[in-house]
């Protein structure tokens, strides 16, 4: 590869300003690997169809294995990493581990970060909001019953309250 | 107290905050990345690899073909029933998509790009891709001669084989069936066909090889097999066993997938090769051209009197294995064995034939072959109650196999729960309450279905418990943690036999220089199977520690219990594991090693009529309720309610049972509805997720339940059988029954894409669509 071909990122990471030297084709989550040991967000589908390279960028939920790593310099980014503060989860990931909302767990990630975003537009969503909001992740383990409880808690509604209970 | 209880996934912290470790995230120091090319053609001989071009290009290391592979495994086929699989294809090519060479770059950009560059020439032969026509004689023949793996009596005489495409053959005779027919006072006959559906786990299949010190190999891999993968890597390498180590870590899904060798036996000759790490990973379209579930063509011919007793009942079915055998072989033989269903039914005939076709490899996928059995014996099901004029769920209580009475393999039906099953669905579907199916465009129907497995024999588990020095707790045992919770499960073992927190018992991932040896983790196998070894295995270290005890407290063992991660006497003394252990070792420190293994009980089937005593540890029963809306003028199928019921012996953790049974539920409601792999001239046309549709959350039914009957299991763990599996044996004729209840058209093939139903339904109106 040509030197034209690389060049230095400055942005902020899980609340803190990096520099990466990256290739102009590297992919946001090819570089939070590689030169940040961040793992969380991971490619599978490699399509931006499954939502398990999810991260954040100024607030916006965007598909890390298709976005360029050039384009998040000077940007905000945050990653599954940064939302528990202090060893302390967030309540979004203790509802996911509480309600049971994962099974493998690949895609996890994806769908915490997709929730935080779905609840900073609608604090208290309908069980047909979040079906509508997640739909852009897949979990081919299919704890989606799981997850809706999850998302419900943690938009602090009763669990119980509504239909989709998987009882025995 | 833990058994019973709906503890929390231990590795949820984990998982949730992205720290969870997969094979997916290794990078080792100095590690190369593998491309692979695939071929071009779905059947030929290999006249010339030219890689060149590909070695030209800045950056890439070597280019491997089985040439180099062959200077360290001169016999290079590889696979767990047959033989028949080389590490890189071998003079021949067998299906679009096979590996053909690897190049290997320090850059994964520059290795795929170099694998584009490799020119294959091919000397093409014709392919065979259907099933049915493979096995005829005549047609093209993809392997010259059968190759059983000679670690297997009962495939002994395949061997040398040669002139056919059926790898197997596997049939079952009980009764006389001609006879049965002509008793009979109807006679049923269909065909039922499954397409190629594939498991898309979402961390695609990874493996990462690396010399370990001057005579050894680590392989770090997202495998369900670790043992299998050590033992078929040494055979190959003609090195001893314990000069290979296997580990694993968590893997993001499995569902079949990652059994046996896949990328394994290719890392380790690369890595053997230059001498250096290396890691080859697939993409998710790569998994198409990996592994599959099989398709299959079953013939089903069915005699009944006008009571709507089955007397006779003849199961033709065809399983399209593809390129290679995988462990088609035995899905054929050990799945092929319940193809009547799970009926009481006097006059028995069934005849499995594992078929080679030019397609990608089929092998194990959730169900193991039972679902495409399934779809057809409750398919019919329905087709006769309804010409009976007998209610679908009343038909099967009239013929269900219980407990006491003969299996068609002639074993004695234990520990299963068939009339509570059905019961519980009944109820569960509000069965006798009236039932609108609906008017205009959209009607509505429901349907029942239930299906029958037997647990894979004869398998082994081996785990080791341990109590360190300080009084903590490690579980060492094989069992791959894909998601279904088996770390968790297993430890509410442990702390029910020990008396200590279920969190505190830290679960070792599979590891074979460090684990004993486990079958795999598959078939649903481990919860009795393993659950029975960690079982042993605690109580071995309850009663070292108990003996312990009893010397300090100069009491009698008998007097003694485990209980709040303590040592408690009838009398009151106590002592906490810590002080055992300091009893025990004179200083804070030591282990004690419990060990414990099982191996249920197995009489081989008598290869000609497929008779055993004692054929299965355990049969699985799943049953399901689905009510669906349907659209006339477009043939969708909207699935408004889907139930899975199922007999689970004794639920170890209830929220995992639930979870395992709803997952599974909405995985085959894929199958079902539309997931489907399309060919063209043996190349998959589909192959993302783009094309290929896995359900999503739009797809989940609004009223979606799981519900069990629970009556332990007399050899089970705490009384539980397995459950991984149950799920997805009746929800697809569950659903097509309801369309069959709403429009009473039959549709015979999976998937029910809204133009196989509108084709139906036009059909039925006498005003058929034009094909293609």
């Amino acid at each position: 590869m040509t030197d034209e071909s690389r060049r230095t990122i400055r942005f902020t990471l899980n609340g803190r300003p990096v520099t990466a030297s990256i290739a102009v084709y590297e992919t946001v989550v090819e570089v939070l690997q590689r030169e940040f040991a961040l793992f969380g967000a991971r490619e599978s589908c490699g399509q931006g169809l499954c939502g398990c390279c999810t991260v954040l960028v100024d607030g916006t939920a965007v598909s890390g294995c298709l976005y360029l790593a050039a384009f998040v310099n000077g940007a905000d980014v945050v990653t599954i990493e940064g939302l528990a503060k202090n060893g302390v989860l967030d309540p979004v990931q203790e509802a996911f581990v509480s309600q049971g909302g994962l099974q493998c767990g690949f895609c996890t990630p994806g769908f915490v970060l997709m929730t935080k975003e779905l609840l900073e537009q609608e604090p208290h969503p309908t069980e047909d909001q979040i079906r509508r909001y997640l739909s852009g992740n897949l979990c081919r383990c299919a704890s989606y019953p799981e997850i809706i409880k999850a998302v419900k808690m943690a938009a602090d509604r009763d669990p119980r309250s509504e239909k989709l209970e998987v009882k025995s | 107290m833990s058994v019973g209880q709906s503890i929390r996934r231990l590795e949820g912290h984990a998982k949730v905050t992205g720290t969870a470790e997969y094979i997916h995230h290794l990078r080792l120091h100095g590690m190369l990345h593998g491309k692979i090319h695939r071929s071009a053609v779905a059947h030929g001989r290999i006249v010339r690899i030219d890689s060149s071009a590909a070695l030209a290009l800045a950056g890439v290391h070597a280019v491997i073909t089985i040439d180099e592979v062959m200077t360290l495994a001169p016999n290079p086929y590889y696979g767990p029933a047959f033989h028949d699989q080389p590490i890189l294809a071998h003079e021949k090519v067998r299906y679009v998509g096979e590996p053909v060479a690897v190049v290997l770059a320090s850059d994964p950009h520059i290795a795929d790009e170099a694998a584009d560059l490799i020119q294959v020439e091919y000397d093409p032969i014709d392919p065979v891709f259907d099933e049915v026509a493979a096995a005829r004689p005549g047609a093209p023949i993809i392997h010259d001669v059968l190759k059983p793996a000679g670690m297997f009596t009962d495939l002994k005489h395949l061997g040398g084989r040669s002139g056919t495409n059926v790898a197997l053959d596997a049939r079952v005779r009980r009764g006389d069936v001609a006879k049965g027919f002509a008793q009979a006072d109807r006679v049923f006959e269909d065909t039922f066909r499954t397409g190629k559906v594939i498991h898309a786990t979402f961390e695609p299949m990874v493996s990462v090889a690396e010399l370990n010190g001057a005579d050894g190999l680590t392989i770090h891999t997202a495998s369900q097999s670790p043992s299998f993968v050590r033992a078929e890597v040494s055979r190959l390498l003609g090195w001893a066993e314990n000069r290979v180590r296997v580990r694993t870590a968590h893997l993001g899904g499995g569902f079949g997938a990652k059994l046996y060798i896949k990328l394994e036996a290719l890392v380790a000759a690369c890595a053997l090769l230059v001498r250096r790490p290396v890691r080859i990973a697939l993409s998710m379209d790569e998994q198409f051209y990996t592994i599959t579930k099989h398709g299959a063509t079953v013939r089903i011919k069915t005699g009944v009197m006008n009571d709507g007793r089955m007397i006779a009942r003849e199961v033709e079915t065809h399983w399209n294995g593809g390129a290679y055998a995988d462990i088609g072989p035995r899905v054929t033989q050990k799945s092929g064995f319940t193809a009547a269903g799970p009926y009481d039914i006097e006059h028995v005939s069934l005849d499995n034939y594992a078929v080679y076709t030019n397609e990608p490899p089929a092998g194990a996928l959730r169900g193991f072959g039972i679902s495409q059995l399934v779809w057809a014996y409750e398919r019919q099901a329905d087709i006769i109650a309804r010409t009976l004029g007998i209610d679908p769920i009343e038909f099967r209580r009239r013929n269900v196999l219980r407990k006491g009475r003969p299996h068609a393999t002639g074993t004695i039906v234990s520990d299963m729960e068939t009339d509570a099953v059905l019961d519980l669905l009944e109820q569960r579907m509000d069965w006798r309450r009236p039932f609108d199916r609906g008017s205009g465009t959209i009607r509505r129907g429901r349907g029942v279905a239930i299906g029958l497995k037997a647990c894979i024999s004869p398998t082994t588990s081996v785990a080791m418990v341990l109590l360190h020095g300080d009084g903590s707790c490690a579980l060492q045992c094989g069992t791959v943690d894909m998601g279904q919770a088996s770390d968790t499960a297993l430890a509410q073992i442990v702390s029910e036999v020990l008396g200590i927190p279920t969190a505190s018992v830290r679960g070792v991932r599979p590891d074979t220089d460090v684990t004993p040896y486990d079958m795999a983790t598959l078939g649903s196998r481990s919860m009795f199977h393993m659950g029975n070894a960690v079982k042993a295995a605690a109580e071995d270290v309850r009663a070292q520690v108990l003996r312990i005890a009893a010397t300090s407290l100069e009491t009698d063992v008998s007097e003694l219990e485990c209980v709040d991660a303590e040592v408690v006497s009838s009398r009151g003394a106590r002592m906490t594991l810590r002080e055992v252990m300091l009893a025990r070792f004179a200083m804070q420190a030591g282990t004690i090693v419990g060990v414990g293994s099982y191996t249920p009980s197995y009489r081989k089937p008598d290869p000609s009529t497929g008779q055993s005593p004692d054929v299965t540890p355990f049969w699985m029963l799943g049953g399901a309720g689905a009510e669906i809306a349907v659209d006339t003028e477009t043939g969708r199928i909207d699935v408004t309610k889907l139930v899975n019921v199922a007999d689970v012996g004794r639920a170890i953790n209830p929220a995992s049972v639930d979870l395992q049974l709803t997952g599974a539920a909405i995985m085959q409601l894929g199958f079902t509805l539309f997931e489907e792999m399309v060919f063209s001239d043996g190349q998959v046309v589909n192959a993302s997720l783009a094309d290929y549709k896995i359900p999503g959350f739009l797809d989940v039914p609004a009223d979606l339940s799981a519900a069990y009957v629970e009556v332990p299991h007399s050899q089970g763990p705490y009384g539980a059988k397995g459950v991984g599996e149950t799920g997805v044996f009746s929800p697809s004729p569950a659903i097509a029954n309801a369309l069959y209840d709403a429009l009473g058209i039959v549709v015979t093939d999976l998937p029910l894409t809204p133009e196989r139903v509108l084709r139906a339904i036009r059909e039925a109106d006498g005003r058929p669509l034009e094909d293609e």
